[in-house]
């Protein structure tokens, strides 16, 4: 929708922002301007200070230089809420709803005085629904936020700011949890909005949406505004090498040699608790040598199938067989035992211990094996030459083995634990989201050793919501909607779209 | 059956009501820190210095009104302590708890020796009498349970609904209960999780103190080392009970109080000549262990207990 | 205001700040002495000076020390798991109730037995005393700090109605007393003829012992894991709940030596004020050690020395006992938040 921009009034200018924790400079003068009617997106890797940026403007931190304008009026530093009240509304990534509240009451929290009785309760219901139908918002104001979908709870967060009439939106990588179809819903939505006369902010490194949604692309990069630019005067591979400051090579895998079948699941059910969908009925077949990449819509039974692999979770029906032998009886240590090397989701809360040395994340898996304890007696030298081995082979920058991994930056700690995984020489390896919050010389690296471990033999079930991540990596894609699994795609047999309407849970009942 | 004769008698349901006066104030002030996210350990410790803080006043001369004020008043700084150190510094409700429980009570013992070094048996006041009222007070059995109370049990009962109308239908309560829930939400919305966490434990620490003083200045009419006995415990007890509601809250409040008085009354028969009265005496405890294990499973926790909020965490 | 982490803090500020905490928590309590009309300085030489001013006082000193350095490490490895076992003054009573129960022949049970096989009997019953609730907690997710708690009153009236009934001592003038320990089943002194016994240098042992488990052995490392993060732990296959219970078994134990310790080797039979609440203190014990099984004696012989040492001022001076429990609580207390700040500073914004 490119319109003349320039000519609008001016809602909201942030000059010349600085920011800095210690000696990370995470904000550096940047400066943003946005007009009446205007989407302009805001694009930068993680850790490029987007966050921050937002932060700022919302009180949450406070500048060490520069100031925050709402239509002309400069806010305070520091006074959360000033914004909000000033007409901007910000739809964060983590839904920031609370679960045992009504959609009514997460809409009308703080929108009145907390020494007020609060009535009223019927026209703030109506001017909800109101609002709903006029941007096309569906959600039951009545239901209780927990049992909403992501795609609902998002629409509440919209709504939560339209009722504050607010004037300019935020949103924060508003479609990395929707189906294609769920954003395209968002899209419109965010048309109907600006015709309005709102102004949007769209945070995001999805670069075909920002392509398509925005009037200006506005680029961060290590906190400073590399680029600025008019979206109809740009291209997606411009955009990506001003992003990441440098010709972007994604690793291409040679033809990948297939071997046996190393680990099957047939018919298999399970409902892990602390995940929205379980598993139906998944037949799999991991085989040596092989990527399969599996695709989705996050929620849709990934961590089912990761709990699954890596022992947090039992089949509660069907079969488990490794190469010819049924499973044992399953459990994290089962896992580890079947040689199978697991690098979780979340590195932070599952993958180490913040205030564990190096040393002793890098054993957190192997501490039994006969190298590092004998008879329950720790052996700390050994574990201490062995987290040097890592840190040496796999790069992981640090000051030494004895400090504690919560001082390491995202990429380093991931490479701990991938030296964790790959030194135990696993025969399977599940990859949750392995370069996710990575920067882009870090997931060249993982990818890179993933790729090595693939020709040394090794099956790897690689999953991830980046759709460019599985059509680069994977030997075999498969797509996973609400528990079920996709047929198998070679490489190169399917296009992006076809691989959408998948995620959308379109064709499972043709396949079955 | 004297168990039957017991449970139909106007004086046990009256002694349960009373019974559960104490645990009812504490046991709302605890459902109101926790339903902000804030576990409070400290209200054994509070019970103690509000159990002395209003007795003492009243010894030293203030009215029985003012008394009470003052015992909210002690509970409410012991609050802002606890406060202070868990939610913007985030430190281990755990610890700072049980830090406050033994500072507050020690602070208490301590006051209480220096102000009657020399006395050997406690001395007395005048504690709240009960007000009979009129026609309803004439209902059977019920009527003497409910209505010819003290003041001070007709003020637990008022703060329940109190407790539950603000939390179910004021904006503040709304507040409170997403605070608990997901922080983040209050923060997005422009409120201050802090004030709202640090509010909760202030008020909900006075209402803790008041349960301590009824026992000085309504069941009881002096002070004594142990009085408070366990009671905060089973007031977190019965919060988990409760499932975080208020009703409910007071129901266990309630039938505990029950079981406790007829546990006094059964001592007095023939069961009580052949068991041992600690058997009795155990049966509190023992109750609220098996409330815990029963509601376990059940109880909707506010999901941010326990959890310190940082802001703008990175 | 914001707390913000520090990635290397200087040693000034790990030592300075805790030893602010400790000078603050003894400027408040003055205030408190002030007020009750005596002269600080005087009062902090008494109490120096009970608890360590002659040979005496430090050996009593020494002495109350004993089931402190117990409970402290009792309460120091389940923190470390974060196990929060509020129950150690139970765990101490059974402890000193199975003592009791092997290390007389008045009973007519089968004693007196060997002194170490009591020893190991008592650590057992205090283990079992933990498990229930470690246990409710693993299967239905009962909070341990209210169970272990509630678990105390019941366990003291039990050893009420013991002692007024099957195990009330004849010989008692009707006091809720037990029967003494036969004479082989009493820990001797240290050295003859000085008032310290055997149950000190075993607490000591055991403080290496706990040192030894928790830096050398896969289970110390198991329970740190679990302690700092249970996700992780059960995700890297550590089995969480058996850790949990190892835990428990090794807390209660240590717990129930302070009891088994206190009857052999001081009292000689069990009443029920055998303990002014040496269970609750050991929190404070482990906490102001900052959970170091070594600093647990340290701590263990400072806060004994600060009650010895009351109970010797208060005889002279005006000042109530229990300035003893108001400098403990405020010591607790600035502690844990000067912790924080060897970790965290403050910035605003």
């Amino acid at each position: 929708m490119p319109n003349d921009s320039s000519a609008q009034e001016v809602v909201l200018r942030l000059n010349g922002i600085t920011k800095r924790f210690g000696n990370l400079t995470a904000n550096d003068s940047v400066d943003v301007t946005l007009h009446r009617g205007e989407v302009i997106a805001l694009l930068g890797e993680n850790g490029a200070g987007k966050t921050t940026l937002m932060n700022i403007l919302f009180g949450h931190y406070t500048a060490d230089e520069g100031t925050v304008e709402v239509f002309g009026q400069v806010l305070p530093a520091g006074a959360t809420g000033a914004a909000l009240r000033a007409g901007v509304g910000m739809v964060h990534q983590h839904f920031t709803l609370a679960n045992n509240l009504t959609v009514l009451e997460n809409i009308l929290l703080g929108t009145s005085s907390l020494w007020s009785l609060g009535r009223g309760r019927q026209k703030a219901q109506s001017r909800v629904m109101k609002l709903a139908e006029e941007f096309g918002l569906a959600v039951d104001p009545s239901a209780k936020t927990g049992q909403l979908s992501v795609g609902e709870r998002q629409r509440v967060e919209i709504l939560k700011a339209l009722y504050r009439d607010a004037r300019i939106l935020i949103l924060d990588e508003p479609t990395a949890v929707l189906t294609p179809q769920e954003a395209d819903a968002l899209f419109e939505t965010l048309r109907r909005a600006v015709d309005q006369g709102l102004s949007v902010i769209f945070i995001s490194h999805k670069l075909q949406e920002v392509m398509a949604i925005s009037d200006r692309v506005l680029v961060l990069r290590h906190g400073k505004l590399v680029g600025e630019t008019r979206t109809d005067e740009t291209t997606p591979h411009a955009l990506a090498e001003l992003m990441v400051g440098e010709e972007i090579t994604q690793p291409v895998p040679s033809e990948a040699k297939p071997g046996a079948v190393l680990l099957s699941l047939r018919g298999v059910s399970a409902h892990p608790p602390g995940h929205r969908t379980g598993l139906r009925n998944v037949d799999l077949d991991l085989r040596a040598g092989q990527i399969m990449g599996l695709a989705g819509v996050s929620g849709n039974g990934q961590g089912a199938l990761a709990d699954l692999l890596s022992g947090e979770a039992r089949p509660e029906s069907g079969e488990m067989w490794l190469g010819q032998e049924k499973a044992p009886p399953w459990s994290p240590r089962a896992s580890l035992a079947a040689r199978i090397g697991r690098i979780p989701e979340d590195r932070h809360s599952t993958g180490s211990v913040a205030d564990f040395s190096l040393t002793e994340n890098a054993i957190l898996e192997s501490y039994r094996n006969p190298g590092i304890s004998r008879a329950g007696w720790m052996r700390w030298a050994a574990a201490q030459a062995f987290a040097q081995k890592v840190i040496a082979r796999y790069d992981v920058r640090c000051p030494g083995p004895d400090t504690r991994i919560r001082l390491l930056s995202g990429g380093n700690m991931q490479k701990l634990i991938l030296g964790r995984v790959l030194e135990s020489d696993p025969e399977i390896i599940l990859a949750n989201q392995p370069v996710r919050g990575l920067d882009i010389g870090a997931v060249t690296y993982v990818q890179e050793r993933l790729i090595a471990a693939r020709d040394a033999g090794a099956a790897i079930l690689l999953i991830s919501e980046d759709l460019d991540e599985i059509m680069g990596l994977a030997d075999v894609i498969r797509v996973m909607s609400d528990g079920r699994l996709s047929p198998e795609f070679p490489r190169g047999t399917i296009t992006p779209a076809e691989l959408g309407r998948w995620m959308a849970g379109e064709g499972f009942e043709r396949a079955a | 059956m004297e168990i039957f004769e017991i449970l139909f008698s106007a004086s046990f349901w009256a002694a349960a009501v009373r019974i559960a006066s104490p645990l009812i104030f504490a046991t709302m002030g605890e459902l109101i820190c926790e339903r902000a996210g804030v576990l409070n350990l400290g209200i054994e410790g509070i019970m103690v210095a509000g159990a002395f803080a209003g007795w003492m006043a009243v010894y030293a001369g203030t009215g029985l009104w003012a008394g009470v004020f003052i015992a909210m008043l002690a509970g409410m700084l012991f609050g802002l302590l606890h406060a202070t150190l868990t939610v913007p510094f985030g430190l281990s409700q755990h610890v700072v708890g049980l830090g406050i429980t033994l500072l507050a009570t020690s602070a208490a013992y301590y006051a209480y020796r220096l102000a009657l070094p020399e006395v050997s048996s406690p001395p007395r006041i005048t504690p709240f009498q009960p007000l009979e009222v009129p026609i309803l007070s004439k209902i059977p059995v019920l009527g003497q349970a409910l209505f010819n109370q003290t003041p001070l049990t007709y003020l637990a009962f008022v703060i329940v609904g109190l407790t539950a109308f603000v939390l179910y239908r004021t904006p503040l309560g709304l507040a409170l209960r997403a605070a608990g829930e997901n922080p983040s939400a209050v923060e997005a919305q422009g409120l201050s999780v802090t004030a709202l966490r640090m509010g909760a434990v202030i008020i909900g620490s006075g209402l803790m103190a008041v349960g301590g003083a009824f026992l000085t200045m309504s069941a009881f009419d002096s002070f004594f080392f142990e009085m408070v006995n366990g009671r905060g415990w089973i007031c977190i007890a019965l919060v988990v009970f409760g499932a975080w509601r208020p009703g409910k809250a007071l129901l266990g409040a309630l039938l505990f109080a029950a079981f406790d008085a007829l546990q006094i009354r059964l001592q007095q028969t023939g069961l009580g000549a052949l068991v041992p009265y600690q058997i009795f005496l155990m049966i509190p405890y023992i109750l609220s262990i098996l409330a815990l294990i029963l509601m376990s499973r059940r109880a909707e926790v506010p999901a941010a207990l326990m959890i310190p909020y940082n802001r703008g965490e990175r | 205001m914001r707390l913000e982490p520090i990635s290397n803090p200087s040693l000034a500020r790990s030592v300075g700040f805790p030893a602010v905490a400790l000078g603050l928590s003894i400027v408040m309590v003055s205030f408190l002495v002030l007020l009750a009309g005596a002269n600080p300085f005087a009062t902090l030489g008494l109490i120096l000076k009970g608890a360590a001013g002659s040979k005496f006082a430090a050996l009593e000193t020494l002495n109350r020390a004993t089931p402190l350095i117990f409970t402290g490490l009792a309460v120091a490895v389940a923190f470390r798991a974060k196990l929060w076992n509020i129950g150690a003054e139970a765990q101490l009573y059974i402890g000193a109730l199975v003592t009791v129960l092997f290390g007389t022949s008045a009973l007519g049970l089968p004693g007196p037995q060997p002194l170490i096989l009591v020893g190991f009997a008592s650590m057992l019953g205090g283990a079992l005393m933990l498990l229930g609730p470690v246990i409710l907690k693993t299967r239905f997710g009962v909070d341990e700090v209210v169970t272990t708690l509630l678990l105390n009153f019941i366990v003291l009236l039990f050893i009420s109605l013991l002692l007024e009934g099957p195990l009330k001592d004849p010989m008692g003038m009707g006091w809720p007393k037990s029967p003494r320990l036969d004479a082989e089943a009493r820990l001797p002194r240290i050295v003859e003829g000085l008032r310290l016994h055997w149950g000190f240098a075993l607490a000591l042992i055991c403080a290496v012992v706990v040192w030894v488990i928790e830096t050398r052995t896969t289970l110390g490392y198991e329970i740190r894991a679990v302690g700092q993060n249970p996700t992780a732990a059960r995700f890297a296959g550590i089995p969480v709940n058996l850790v949990l219970l190892k835990t428990a078994f090794l807390s209660g134990g240590l717990a129930a030596l302070a009891g088994f310790s206190e009857v052999a080797g001081l009292k000689g039979s069990l009443t029920l004020d055998l303990s002014p609440g040496f269970g609750y203190t050991g929190i404070v014990v482990a906490m102001l050690a900052l959970l170091h099984p070594l600093g647990v004696v340290l701590s263990a012989i400072f806060v004994a020395g600060v009650f010895v040492g009351a109970d010797g001022m208060s005889r002279a001076a005006s000042v109530p006992t229990y300035i003893a429990d108001l400098l403990l609580a405020t010591a607790l207390l600035f502690m844990v938040l000067a912790i924080l700040l060897t970790r965290f500073r403050i910035v605003r914004g």
